[in-house]
């Protein structure tokens, strides 16, 4: 898989993480790959929200020891 | 499941064409399984349009209209925040000290400080020590300033629309405000963004 960027937004809280992951993704080309951690629980939902409305898809979502990843594609 | 979750979408997208189908399905489907969310993307969203109406201007309140307006934005939602009444000192340039030309509305200015980090809470205000603690605490757990959020809502498209009423009454001129907002309007401008919005809120 070829992530074409990473954004930490461990420690940021709501809605910090979606408003960094938004502003990221618009940074590479349409089809591209960026990856998003963050600690924030309510991200989990709030991405898969986020990726609904955008139209932008989330192609992975997962956890572990209390930091989420995810990894969107740009529309 | 993952059929199911897809279908209206791609048939929303294939709609597309000859009308304007509501994707209600959209963000459930999104929601549910990471594939369906990739089936939702490549423009099938319809675009939603959120109108807030910035009324109360007390700390908590703008941070709330803020969180929801630079989200929405970030969301890609069509947001416009219309500034109405006390929410309008909040989009008073913040070094700006007094506004208004008569003494009443400098008064008014004078007991409540002007600009977007002066704030006060409507409750536990205790003389600005409230407000303090609020910012310290939103530091210690990153949480964006109001002010920052501004920035984002601004940086996303959001329309921030100010009460060309409110700008009389309290004599508040266009260079008293902060840079990047929108022609004030009136309250037909603002019922008739509301009446077009997937959603309002009165904040």
């Amino acid at each position: 898989m070829d992530i074409k960027l990473k954004v930490d937004a461990s420690g940021l809280s709501c809605p910090l993480p979606i408003l960094k992951a938004s502003q990221a993704i618009k940074t590479v080309g349409s089809g591209e790959l960026i990856e998003v951690v963050a600690t924030d629980p309510g991200s989990v939902k709030d991405f898969a929200a986020w990726a609904g409305s955008t139209g932008n898809a989330l192609v992975e979502s997962d956890s572990a020891n209390g930091k989420y990843r995810f990894v969107l594609r740009h529309k | 499941m993952n059929a199911v979750a897809t279908a209206p979408v791609e048939q929303a997208a294939e709609g597309a064409v000859g009308g304007e189908p509501v994707v209600r399905d959209a963000s459930e489907g999104a929601a549910a399984t990471a594939p369906a969310a990739e089936g939702a993307s490549e423009g099938a969203v319809k675009t939603k349009k959120l109108v807030i109406v910035d009324y109360s201007g007390e700390l908590e309140k703008t941070w709330a209209t803020l969180i929801l307006a630079s989200t929405a934005g970030a969301m890609e939602m069509e947001t416009s925040v219309f500034i109405t009444f006390w929410g309008l000192q909040t989009f008073v340039k913040d070094r700006k000290r007094i506004t208004g030309e008569n003494w009443m509305q400098k008064m008014m200015s004078f007991m409540q400080r002007p600009g977007v980090s002066h704030r006060k809470l409507s409750k536990m205000n205790f003389m600005g020590m409230g407000p303090w603690m609020m910012f310290k605490l939103a530091k210690q757990y990153n949480v964006a300033s109001p002010k920052d959020l501004l920035e984002m809502a601004q940086a996303v498209g959001v329309k921030f629309i100010p009460c060309q009423m409110t700008m009389d009454m309290f004599g508040i001129k266009r260079e008293d405000l902060i840079a990047g907002m929108e022609e004030p309007v009136g309250a037909a401008t603002a019922l008739q963004l509301m009446t077009e919005a997937d959603s309002t809120l009165f904040i």
